[in-house]
């Protein structure tokens, strides 16, 4: 039982209960801690309210604005938000998260934004073929579309352009990574991996929710390091950070994922408690 | 503790202790199945994935 234990319950911000948020009440709750969800329909908050006595919360909302936006009126109200707004800022958008680790100095593909169709057009030239283009905002390898040439690139940008809406007129562009079959996704709470595993997919996108298969691994000292590294320079404290093997046998961070998706991890990890694990880390450790 | 599929009209089965939002699916439609009620147990079709949906 943490030092927590018989303070302010601890909330989990979600407007969709799924196995993962069961699964941190679960541990909240076993590990001696009230508990509740704190429905992001039901928040709202002006601008003037004056900060209250504090606590803390789980952001689990699975919509990214939402995410963002609750956590600043969460943190205003006093509240410690985990993982932070300006962390779900950053990792929710693709290209501030390489921006990010650009910064740090950490080895990730080749990433250009571009702010026409057009000006994708000579980006993707630039870069290579194949060329992958991503959304800014979005998970699980949706709209992740890889271009095998000029012609390609100019059938798939056209359709960009014809979208209705201003963000997807900025274009995000990376070099494409040819993994050896599989990416690795690791776990990281607070400065530590708890846990890893490897992803391989028949797709050449590996994420699970594409019916990825996956087994547990255990990171060599310098991916390990690079996973953490790539959490902080995100300022998440709890990250799912997406790492890959090029050809060149280089490690490079693909993603940093704020709202980590466990249900994939745990399955291939039988012996440890992921969720029980995140609470002693995070809940544990809060002040 | 049971309810009603709203797809599919066969009977839903819930956790000992559901919690409002949690998603169940339905086990003979495999719709995806919001609690939009916990006390009685009423669920609805959950809602579709939103583009800024995600990890």
């Amino acid at each position: 039982m943490s030092a927590r234990a018989g303070r302010d319950p601890v909330l989990v911000l979600a407007s969709r209960v799924g196995p993962d948020e069961k699964c941190l009440l679960t541990a909240l709750r076993r590990g001696g801690h009230a508990a509740e969800v704190l429905d992001i329909n039901a928040l709202h908050r002006a601008a003037s309210d004056p900060a209250g006595p504090g606590g803390l919360v789980l952001n689990r909302e699975i919509g990214q604005v939402r995410a963002r936006y609750a956590a600043t009126m969460l943190e205003a109200a006093g509240m410690t938000v985990v993982n932070s707004a300006a962390a779900v800022q950053t990792c929710g958008d693709k290209w501030l998260t390489s921006l990010a680790l650009a910064r740090a100095g950490l080895p990730a593909p080749r990433t250009v934004l571009a702010a026409s169709p057009a000006a994708a057009g000579e980006a993707a030239a630039e870069l290579g073929f194949p060329v992958v283009l991503k959304p800014l905002i979005g998970s699980w390898g949706r709209l992740v579309t890889r271009v095998r040439d000029a012609e390609e690139a100019a059938t798939v940008l056209e359709h960009v352009a014809a979208q209705p809406s201003p963000q997807a007129q900025v274009v995000y562009l990376q070099e494409y990574v040819d993994k050896p079959g599989h990416d690795l996704r690791a776990l990281v709470v607070r400065g530590e991996v708890v846990a890893a595993m490897r992803r391989y997919a028949d797709d050449w996108r590996t994420n699970v929710s594409r019916g990825g298969r996956t087994e547990p691994c255990v990171l060599d000292p310098d991916t390990e390091k690079l996973a953490v590294r790539a959490a902080e320079a995100t300022g998440a404290d709890i990250a799912g950070v997406d790492l890959a093997e090029n050809r060149a046998g280089a490690v490079l961070v693909l993603e940093v994922n704020h709202r980590v998706e466990f249900a994939g991890l745990q399955r291939a990890h039988d012996g440890l408690d992921i969720a029980a694990t995140i609470v002693d880390r995070i809940v544990g450790g809060a002040s | 503790m049971t309810t009603t599929c709203p797809e599919c009209f066969e009977t839903v089965t819930a956790p000992a202790e559901p919690v409002l939002h949690e998603i169940l699916e339905c086990a003979e439609c495999r719709g995806e199945l919001e609690v939009v009620s916990t006390a009685p147990l009423l669920v609805a079709l959950a809602p579709e994935v939103a583009e800024d949906w995600g990890e």
